[in-house]
């Protein structure tokens, strides 16, 4: 089953950012219509309410990569709390006081080692650990880290300014739409002294996907 | 020959572009929509991802990211009978000619 019409507006890119939201109609594509129509519909019809779509857009806005960092620095700075994380994600962020909504996938959390560091990819679409991040980045989403993440991961990492070296063994893992994964990265040296606050602030979005490492304390001037 | 939206091991030598787009208020409430629907038992990722795995391969080509969940959306609530193709066209056209 197709859609019905291509209107050939498809474009990768770059929305009218100065201008948000609907008061430049005329600006509006055929896809932007389309979803203003269904969810019309959806509104006549009473199963939802401008509201509560507005209320999800608002739910959504608020996660963030701080909320894993949070999470990882717990682990770094706790390592009962770690060993409850690497096995049963939900038990250990329930103490964090993160229930994940009834709707997210299993979420699995891996450890990077000085021996082994995960990446992750969702080859098939964008699955990703949007309860703890937020949305995905555009270029988790992009053709190019999609296709080229499970054929060159250290060619795709060292874009992102991580060279791994050879006695690194890379293990690439491809989300699926009932399991996603959180890669907790390697503690940074010279971190042994920071208070769990201070080292949320070395964990990065790209950190917990496994294109970088955390920051060094150095980096953000805490070295 | 793997489907269009298999893309692991494609050849592609792009460079991974990491800048971001801001998203529009329409990509937002249609990544809210499908929350919401979910939510309502009424959409399941698995769902969701045959039906973008159902667009043909020029469409899903074509599409920016939200237009693709734009149009699995729109595949899901016909299949599932939530609307119909005559409400959501009639609906369509009323709100095309009123922007």
């Amino acid at each position: 089953m197709t859609i019905p019409e291509t209107p050939g507006n498809g474009h990768d890119g770059h929305d009218h950012e100065d201008h948000p939201g609907m008061a430049h109609d005329e600006e509006m594509g055929y896809y932007a219509l389309r979803a203003r129509a269904m969810e019309a519909l959806l509104v006549e019809k009473g199963i939802c309410s401008p509201d509560e779509i507005q209320g999800m857009v608002d739910r959504v806005e608020a996660r963030s990569p701080a909320d894993g960092a949070r999470v990882v620095a717990r682990a770094w700075a706790d390592p009962e709390f770690k060993a409850l994380l690497l096995s049963d994600p939900e038990a250990a962020l329930a103490q964090l006081g993160y229930s994940l909504p009834v709707t997210t996938p299993k979420l699995d959390v891996v450890e990077n080692t000085d021996k082994l560091h995960h990446l992750v990819v969702c080859t098939l679409c964008s699955c990703y650990p949007r309860a703890l991040l937020g949305r995905p980045p555009d270029w988790y989403k992009s053709l190019a880290y999609r296709s080229r993440a499970v054929v060159d991961p250290r060619g795709v990492i060292s874009e992102f300014g991580l060279d791994l070296g050879d006695d690194v063994e890379v293990l690439v893992l491809d989300s699926t739409a009932d399991l996603r994964y959180l890669v907790l990265p390697r503690r940074p040296e010279g971190s042994q002294e920071m208070t769990e606050e201070q080292l949320a602030e070395l964990v990065t979005r790209d950190s917990m996907i496994g294109v970088t490492n955390a920051r060094s304390p150095q980096a953000v001037g805490a070295g | 020959m793997p489907q269009v939206h298999d893309r692991g091991g494609w050849p592609n030598e792009d460079p991974i572009d990491q800048e971001e787009h801001n998203l529009s208020d329409w990509e937002r409430r249609v990544d809210a929509m499908h929350n919401v629907l979910s939510e309502k038992g009424l959409r399941r990722t698995d769902e969701m991802r045959r039906a973008i795995e159902s667009l043909d391969p020029a469409t899903y080509e074509a599409c920016s990211y939200y237009e693709r969940w734009t149009a699995a959306l729109e595949i899901m609530l016909l299949e599932k009978g939530v609307i119909t193709r005559e409400e959501l066209d009639g609906k369509f056209e009323e709100i095309r000619n009123r922007v």
